[in-house]
């Protein structure tokens, strides 16, 4: 199982086994993690399970959308060339390893 | 002093996110969260969505696990109804035969599924779609399901009829006004998905109404309708609407007109008590008139708004208003409030299944419905937050650029 390590501002370190199939941001929600929201469940129509991608493994994750790209624009904090909507990155054999660094606030 | 308590009445999105911001504004008090449904608390939009397509498992909707609610201390009480609320006493009363004191209640009691009033609505087979139980329900009968009559034009009945296609039943949608989803959405959109749905295969029949349901050994078989024809169906769902769960706060003496009323901060005519979500009835910038709103981005922002002034910070509610649905490959998005438009302007051909209808009032943009369109939708959310200053006309025309007015505006 792919396992994901989700970074808070504090530099706190989570690591969760996140089923294949199963999204970066859903695997927070099951497990507890402070700092993902999700307020729309998903269907990116919100920005509040942003994350940073960490820079180097960027060109394992799967590519924007234009939703995703437009949904973007609202993030409560800053958005940067690695911002992305954590319910977009499911898990894959590809993305085992995978760090992503939790924003200040969501909202 | 003791700590004050804070009392939820429903553990939907609403009540779950006025309990979870509760904590996260650093409200000290006692929380509780009371619902009637035996589950944790949920997500409702997939029901007719993902849910009922068989694309995502229960475990998929609960909000939040279990252990979050002891981890928030937060006291989640599943499954056990209110019978009575004492305003003199801030007492609530549970059908298990629990009691709680309150300091300040929260009504987001949501709603439920408007009956429809015709003989045979009882036959087995005739179904409706609120709880996450009668998603289970419509999931199984969908199964088997060859001939489906859904009644009632609306988000829920046009979702469920997307998914019902999708698995190659034969869909007949029947909706007594000339409009679906006409009480929300601008004639050209309307128009556009009733299209929509005759080219998924659905026989669609406007301005016509139900008679009666017609059953053998207490089963479902078919419809007849208004315009005399005989619908054979094994399964009818109706989806004509909700009304608010204001039954308690009614009894309790609170003011209740299509929904709970209240002010500009989510307050009832009784200042110790609040309402919020589905239920709850109130004055909007962005309507003329007062709006009851059944959205996800209202639950959550009202609650929210609501957890805010109880942790001491209290502020007006005025978020703009954002809605979704998703209908095969079609996701409509909804900015804003488009009803009572007197001006309206296309961006995009519909013909591309990819546009978006600009909605004016006295010329000045009061919400945006978008098809395929997120870049538009993104847009109008932004532009909504403060005064938009678009002109119809820049609205239409395709080589204005939206995003450099919108940067032009906010800064951002």
């Amino acid at each position: 199982m792919p396992k994901v390590t989700y970074v808070h501002p504090n530099g706190a370190r989570e690591v969760l086994d996140v089923p294949l199939g199963t999204s970066v941001m859903r695997a927070a929600i099951v497990n507890s993690v402070d700092g993902i929201v999700a307020e729309c469940g998903g269907e990116m129509m919100c920005a509040t399970c942003h994350v940073y991608v960490e820079p180097e493994q960027l060109g394992r994750t799967p590519p924007q959308s234009d939703d995703e790209k437009a949904m973007l624009e609202f993030t409560a904090s800053e958005r940067k060339p690695n911002s992305r909507l954590s319910c977009q990155l499911v898990a894959t054999p590809e993305l085992d390893g995978l760090v992503v660094y939790l924003p200040e606030t969501q909202v | 002093m003791p700590a004050p308590v804070v009392a939820i009445i429903g553990a939907g999105q609403a009540g779950f996110q006025a309990a979870a911001s509760l904590r996260d504004s650093g409200f000290a008090g006692r929380v509780i969260l009371i619902g009637d449904e035996p589950v944790l608390p949920y997500q409702r939009p997939p029901l007719s969505k993902s849910y009922l397509a068989g694309q995502s498992r229960a475990d998929d909707l609960w909000l939040r696990p279990s252990e979050f609610y002891a981890n928030h201390q937060i006291d989640l009480v599943c499954g056990d109804p209110i019978t009575a609320i004492d305003r003199g006493q801030r007492r609530l009363h549970l059908a298990s035969g629990i009691e709680f004191s309150w300091d300040h209640l929260v009504f987001a009691t949501g709603a439920g599924c408007r009956p429809l009033a015709v003989p045979g609505a009882e036959l087995d087979g005739v179904l409706t779609l609120r709880t996450v139980a009668d998603a289970d329900a419509l999931r199984q009968r969908l199964e088997e399901a060859r001939e489906v009559v859904v009644v009632g034009a609306g988000f829920i009945g046009l979702e469920f009829a997307s998914v019902a296609l999708a698995r190659g039943s034969l869909v007949h949608i029947i909706e007594v006004t000339r409009q679906p989803m006409g009480r929300v959405v601008s004639m050209p959109v309307s128009r556009f998905f009733t299209e929509a749905h005759i080219g998924w295969g659905a026989d669609v029949a406007l301005g016509t109404g139900v008679v009666r349901i017609l059953g053998a050994e207490g089963r479902v078989t078919g419809v007849e309708t208004t315009d005399g024809r005989l619908i054979p169906a094994d399964l009818v769902l109706i989806c004509i609407g909700v009304i608010p769960n204001a039954g308690l706060a009614r009894d309790a003496g609170l003011t209740v007109d299509d929904g709970i009323v209240v002010d500009e901060y989510l307050v009832t005519s009784d200042p110790a008590i609040s309402a919020i979500g589905d239920c709850a009835n109130f004055p909007t910038p962005f309507a003329p008139a007062r709006v009851r709103l059944e959205s996800v981005q209202n639950a959550v922002d009202q609650g929210r708004c609501v957890a805010d002034r109880l942790a001491g910070r209290p502020a007006p509610y005025q978020k703009v208003p954002w809605f979704w649905s998703d209908q095969g490959d079609l996701k409509l998005q909804i900015a804003g409030i488009t009803i009572g438009h007197d001006q309206s302007v296309l961006r995009g051909d519909p013909a591309n299944r990819s546009f978006s209808v600009f909605c004016f009032r006295g010329r000045r943009l009061i919400g945006v419905e978008s098809v395929n369109r997120t870049a538009d939708h993104v847009i109008a959310r932004r532009l909504l937050a403060g005064d938009p200053l678009l002109s119809p006309e820049q609205a239409a025309d395709e080589s204005y650029d939206l995003r450099a007015h919108a940067r032009s505006l906010t800064g951002r």
